[in-house]
């Protein structure tokens, strides 16, 4: 058993791109183009579209993607400390918490700044 | 397989990889045409939920209905039209399929039989099922249209905020069963994780649930506000993808609900016939994918800012404390860290299951002082307007209004 195991998750990631791709080359051969001017346009119910698509968009979203980060972050470092977690002492525990109540107020102090609010 | 290569005269790592090669192609195949028997399954299921039969013409019970949509979809049209940013728009339904193709390889079927046994399993799921987001953006953003690209936001708005308590929910099996590796969360789960945590249970369908993208969390494809959302522009069997992908992950989540918390491939005699363990896993599993099923058809769509404030306001605060109560109470009970049979986990688990009640229940009280909150704050707000019409726009101001 010398072989590396993720080989096969590389491999199998091949696949699992391979097998979708299929059937959209094979619909390249199969199915029939027949592309027009009014078929391509952009559909947005009838109307035709006004100015650039790629417009400005809410800030709201900036600010849920960089909480989101902050808690990936604790995620990835979560991770070690529960797999260790039937090794270690009590102690480690308190440490985990101390580590969590730093980030619940970082998450409290967002939402009091009102930075969750859909619609502010 | 292997002792068979081994046999003909192979050595034993040259077999090793031949059979695990093909073991690795059998996956992946049979992961995907697995996906014809669950939109099936979820056509029927849904259309009993609807009071109709749904498909019966195709073959005995409808059976092939989904092999005679696959066909057609294929001899469709796929129309590419004009300032579409062409490889990404082609790459992003493959990729969604294989951000869900990829969770099956960690899936432990039977006691001896899985794609690949991590070590660090369940951060792979976790690191993959993320995967769907990107897909997700990269066709929203690629489409040249506006409806898609609104919903590229809101869908990874949404994908984003609920990975943080589902994989806060991921973290309770680790620390109970002390290995990432599926197969060994299966292994320690002499009860199933069921008992021992049935609100991470809950926490992990919900969490699921908004990652899925489906009713009651489909803003990212609301029909009346965004068309389709991200996938309004794709058609022929990029759509169908698109599909696929969305079905397979449903069943995907029966499956992770299966092995996580229902104890996988566990049952009577699994350990000796490994053919019943597959049973058992199927079973479980399509319990997990009727339960995700079961709410997709009876819950109404939620708001977009009710989504994001179940997820980040309710959810995480809740993921947090169980991991820290479940993690506690599984340091201070006495024999936790040496079970090995039934008998040894039964009354942690128990203890557990009591305080996991007591969660919910505060849980509950909490919620329904909100509930009554808010509906004292709707009624104020009407009060302040009386000459508006019932069930008109006033009443739900907030709503995606301006996203």
């Amino acid at each position: 058993m010398t072989v590396n195991e993720w080989i096969f998750v590389g491999l199998f990631l091949a696949l699992a791109w391979l097998l979708p791709a299929t059937p959209i080359i094979l619909a390249k051969f199969l199915a029939p183009k027949r592309p027009n001017p009014i078929k391509q346009q952009v559909y947005e119910c009838g109307v035709e579209t006004m100015g650039n698509t790629w417009v400005q968009f809410r800030a709201q979203y900036y600010i849920y993607a960089l909480v989101f980060l902050l808690f990936d972050v604790e995620i990835v470092f979560l991770f070690p400390w529960a797999l260790a977690y039937n090794k270690l002492g009590l102690f480690a525990l308190f440490e985990v918490v101390v580590f969590v109540v730093l980030l619940v107020v970082a998450l409290l102090y967002t939402w009091r700044k009102r930075a969750l609010e859909w619609s502010s | 397989m292997t002792d068979l290569l081994i046999d003909i005269g192979l050595s034993r790592g040259l077999a090793v990889l031949i059979a695990k090669t093909l073991g690795v192609f059998a996956l992946a195949t049979v992961g995907l045409l697995w996906t014809f028997f669950c939109i099936w399954a979820e056509r029927k299921v849904a259309a009993r939920f609807q009071d109709r039969l749904g498909p019966n013409r195709a073959g005995p019970f409808g059976l092939v209905q989904t092999v005679a949509d696959a066909i057609k979809i294929i001899l469709k049209e796929d129309i590419m039209h004009q300032g579409v940013d062409r490889w990404v728009f082609n790459l992003a339904p493959i990729l969604s399929v294989m951000s869900v193709l990829l969770i099956w390889v960690v899936i432990p079927f039977t006691p001896t039989l899985i794609g690949v046994d991590l070590s660090i399993g369940v951060l792979y799921l976790f690191a993959v099922g993320s995967l769907g987001s990107i897909a997700i953006l990269m066709a929203g953003w690629s489409s040249n249209n506006k409806f898609a690209l609104l919903g590229a936001f809101r869908a990874v708005a949404q994908l984003i905020s609920y990975e943080v308590p589902m994989a806060l929910a991921m973290l309770v099996p680790v620390v109970l069963a002390g290995s990432m590796s599926t197969q060994d969360i299966v292994r320690s789960q002499h009860v199933m994780y069921l008992i021992a945590a049935p609100l991470t249970v809950l926490i992990f369908i919900i969490a699921s649930m908004a990652e899925l993208g489906r009713a009651p969390f489909d803003i990212l494809e609301a029909e009346s506000e965004l068309v389709a959302g991200y996938q309004t522009e794709y058609s022929g069997f990029k759509f169908g993808l698109f599909y696929v992908g969305e079905f397979l992950h449903a069943f995907t989540v029966g499956l992770l609900i299966a092995v996580l918390f229902l104890g996988g491939w566990r049952g009577p005699f699994a350990e000796d016939v490994p053919a019943l363990g597959f049973v058992y896993l199927l079973l479980k599993s399509f319990v997990g994918y009727f339960v995700v099923m079961w709410i997709r058809m009876t819950l109404p769509r939620v708001r977009v800012d009710q989504i994001l404030d179940l997820g980040w306001k309710f959810l995480v605060p809740l993921s947090l404390v169980n991991l820290i109560v479940v993690a506690f109470l599984w340091k201070i009970l006495p024999g936790t860290d040496s079970i090995t049979s039934v008998g040894d986990a039964l009354v942690p688990s128990l203890v557990l299951l009591a305080a996991n009640i007591l969660m919910i229940a505060g849980v509950g009280v909490l919620l329904r002082e909100e509930g009554r909150r808010e509906r004292a704050r709707i009624m104020a707000r009407r009060a302040a307007q009386p000459v508006s019409e019932p069930g008109s726009v006033a009443d739900t101001a907030p709503a995606g209004a301006g996203d």
